[in-house]
């Protein structure tokens, strides 16, 4: 039998679950997960939530699965329903503290607390865990319900591709990866979310995308899901007489989705309710959010009414008479997350960043501006470049109006026309396109190049005489310029590095998305500008053999892409003996 | 053994499947003489009536469908609320009241059946429109009033089209959950 294809949506708020062979299409697969206590169903969507409770808050043998024995932790549905009841027990949005650099995303912060005392102790020591642990959980769930249902296909021998944000920088890439290896995946390939969805686009359109696509096209790929939002550019060209598709630009990482948007609509009915009295508890709150998101999907589509009723029941067993009632209109609807999450804004549109207040508590950080076209316009501003075709995804860009909005915007500021791509289910595609760009990856159907969305840096010291109260400026050495591609390495030309055999060396290490001009060995200053800082990268040279403690080894820098997407730097001793890896370092920086 | 069985078969016997004899050894109840009736999933409604073994499921005892009927209750009482709203009274409430609990207590009940039941009519067909009851009918699928005269084919009126389950993906139940706790009582500290 030959090799199956596994695609994982990793997401922050649900992930999925895809399936391909040779023959076979991508296809998406149910999920088993427990759905109520002791009850497992399957469902389209593994929300990604864990629940850590005590045995007093839940009973491990409700969370039990049909692969294992009574649990002490859930994921999925159950956890995220049962978790808003307990939320000093409940991981969320562990995807977006996996790319937070403010923390370290191995040690085992999560439930996150932050300052709040009261929440350490309500928590009694219970469990905590890392970023990548939680990730890793999710991604497990997933790997026994593959090996549940294919006994002669045990997931640790399929090709696995799991997707990140394309926003996610070499370090988060990293993560992932050691995730799905603590998951028990074994043959993992990383894959762009935003090319995931381009690559399901291709698998649902057959032959047909190459009538709708033609040279000289640059298609916007517009991600909006629940917790975050993704941008990016591929550019169609023309290879040897073929279609070729190159990935040519990704946006930043917004934490900023749909979520955001039920919770705005939940605030304002929640004013109105107070107006007239009426009071919701923490589990009502919850339900209004609920409504209103059902309120948002109704309000937003084609043929809306003009008004939808929210009803809020009682938290008693009496339901009648206990009940809140409440509408919400199409011109709230309209005025609130049309106009203020996709306001009408120029092509020069800036993001509004609020200054940080100065002391702040470490958190994830959210996007101060809750305007996506702000944060779209200032992509596209930003590489020049504007779109000649739309292809959405994510949940919230199944709503008509806010395609509509995208759209028009997007036509008024390229002053032409812009079409929109008919891509998957947006809730599937990016899993069903990771299967399918398995298939691709075994020769079947166009691949998308693009190669290393950023160009990364590494921090060396000018040699400047030290002048009191002044760090010594820190030059940013380019060492794997922008549009690397998987499996290309790239030597340093002669620079003068060196590693002291029994010490760590530790090298402050950059990125950029919008420097594709740096070659390798380029050096910039470090503050100039694109360019951010992410965990240093570091590596110890243990004495043995010929090499004594202390002893200095000069060294050229390697960077290399490996076949699983991640970025890895060499040194390598220029006497020809020995080379080291160096290593992300992703501890708590000061 | 599987841990699934353990899950499956309360559903299986709740809707009168039949459970596979391989599995019927293994399973944690005991499965007695169970109808040799196909899974409604696998019959296309086309041969229904034909190919249906005349014999029809012997009664079989209530405890065996307890647990799975309990499960079915806890999913419509979370998702719905549907325990409160049949036992709170009704009388002197008004309309609206009550009409605003029952849009509620629709969704809930709505999401639950479309999670897990795929439902169609038995006889697709506008009610009050006049039909032609084939020769060899199943009584269990149509129910006759009236006077029928002589051999089918008869000819009436269809008053209801019926509801026939074509796909059952219900929840998997685990072992040694007390189920006769349909909601827990709540307690916010």
């Amino acid at each position: 039998m030959t090799t199956k294809i596994i695609g994982i949506d990793l997401g922050t708020t649900n992930s999925a679950l895809a399936a391909a062979g040779d023959d076979e299409p991508a296809h998406a697969l149910a999920i088993p997960q427990v759905v109520g206590p002791g009850e497992v169903a399957e469902q389209a969507t593994l929300p990604s939530f864990l629940l850590l409770p005590s045995d007093q808050e839940v009973a491990p043998l409700q969370l039990q699965l049909p692969w294992s024995g009574p649990l002490r932790y859930c994921v999925g549905t159950f956890a995220r329903d049962r978790g808003a009841e307990l939320p000093h027990r409940l991981v969320s949005s562990a995807k977006s503290w996996l790319c937070n650099p403010a923390i370290d995303r191995t040690a085992q912060v999560l439930p996150f607390r932050g300052a709040q005392r009261e929440l350490e102790e309500a928590m009694q020591g219970g469990e905590r865990v890392s970023p990548v642990n939680a990730s890793a959980r999710y991604l497990a769930h997933l790997r026994a319900a593959w090996d549940d249902a294919h006994e002669d296909a045990p997931a640790d021998e399929q090709d696995v591709l799991v997707t990140v944000p394309a926003s996610f920088d070499a370090v988060a890439r990293e993560l992932t990866v050691v995730a799905a290896r603590e998951a028990g995946f074994a043959k993992i390939t990383l894959l762009e979310e935003p090319q995931a969805a381009f690559y399901a686009y291709l698998a649902a359109r057959g032959d047909a995308w190459r009538r709708e696509l033609a040279p000289g096209d640059v298609v916007l790929v517009c991600d909006v899901g629940g917790g975050t939002t993704d941008f990016s550019l591929i550019e169609v060209a023309e290879d040897a007489g073929n279609l070729a598709l190159e990935r040519v630009a990704v946006g930043d990482h917004i934490l900023l989705g749909g979520d955001n948007m039920d919770l705005a609509l939940a605030a304002v009915v929640q004013r109105e309710l107070g107006s007239t009295g009426s009071r919701l508890d923490a589990m009502q709150q919850r339900a209004l959010v609920h409504a209103c998101r059902r309120a948002k999907e109704t309000l937003l589509g084609d043929g809306a009414p003009d008004k939808v009723p929210v009803a809020i029941l009682g938290r008693g067993s009496k339901l009648i008479g206990g009940t809140i009632k409440a509408e919400v209109t199409r011109a709230q609807a309209e005025a609130l997350l049309v106009d203020g999450f996709f306001p009408s804004v120029g092509a020069g549109a800036k993001v509004e960043r609020r200054r940080a207040a100065g002391l702040r508590e470490l958190g994830l950080p959210y996007a101060h501006d809750p305007a996506m076209t702000r944060h779209l316009a200032e992509f596209l501003a930003r590489f020049g470049r504007m779109p000649t075709a739309v292809l959405f995804n994510g949940g919230v860009m199944k709503a008509d109006r806010l395609r509509a909005r995208v759209v028009e915007l997007v036509r008024a500021w390229a002053g032409r026309d812009v079409r929109v791509l008919e891509g998957a289910d947006p809730d599937l595609a990016v899993a069903l396109g990771a299967a399918h760009y398995g298939q691709v990856r075994r020769g079947r159907g166009v691949r998308i190049r693009g190669g290393t969305a950023r160009a990364y840096y590494i921090g060396i010291e000018s040699a400047m005489p030290a002048i009191p109260g002044f760090a010594p400026p820190v030059k940013a050495l380019c060492v794997a310029p922008q549009g690397l591609e998987e499996g290309q390495s790239v030597e340093l030309p002669d620079d003068e590095l060196g590693l002291v055999v029994g010490e760590t060396a530790t090298f402050r290490f950059f990125a950029a998305a919008t420097r594709k001009a740096d070659a390798a060995g380029a050096l910039i200053d470090a503050d100039a500008d694109g360019i951010a800082e992410l965990d240093p990268v570091e590596k110890t040279v243990e004495a043995e053999g010929e090499r004594k403690p202390g002893e200095l080894v000069a060294v050229r820098l390697e960077s290399h892409v490996t076949e699983v997407g991640t970025l890895e730097l060499w040194c390598v001793a220029r006497d020809g003996r020995g080379r080291w890896k160096l290593e992300y370092s992703v501890r708590e920086r000061e | 053994m599987h841990p699934w069985l353990a899950f499956i078969c309360f559903w299986k016997i709740l809707f009168g499947k039949k459970v596979p004899a391989e599995l019927a050894i293994a399973a944690p109840v005991p499965a007695p003489a169970l109808p040799p009736a196909k899974p409604a999933a696998e019959k296309p409604a086309a041969e229904r009536p034909a190919d249906k073994p005349i014999e029809k499921p012997k009664v079989s005892a209530g405890a065996q469908h307890r647990e799975g009927a309990l499960a079915l209750l806890a999913i419509l009482q979370r998702e719905a609320r549907f325990v409160d709203f049949v036992r709170d009274s009704v009388d002197g409430a008004s309309d609206a009241d009550i009409g605003a609990v029952a849009r509620e207590i629709h969704r809930g009940c709505s999401k639950v059946i479309d999670q897990y039941l795929k439902l169609e009519p038995v006889m697709p067909g506008d009610e009050g429109a006049a039909v032609t009851i084939p020769k060899g009918f199943d009584p269990a699928e149509v129910r006759l009033s009236g006077e029928a005269k002589g051999d089918a084919p008869y000819r009436g009126t269809l008053r209801h089209h019926g509801w026939r389950v074509v796909d059952a993906k219900l929840p998997a139940l685990a072992e040694g959950v007390d189920r006769t706790v349909i909601a827990p009582a709540e307690v916010e500290l």
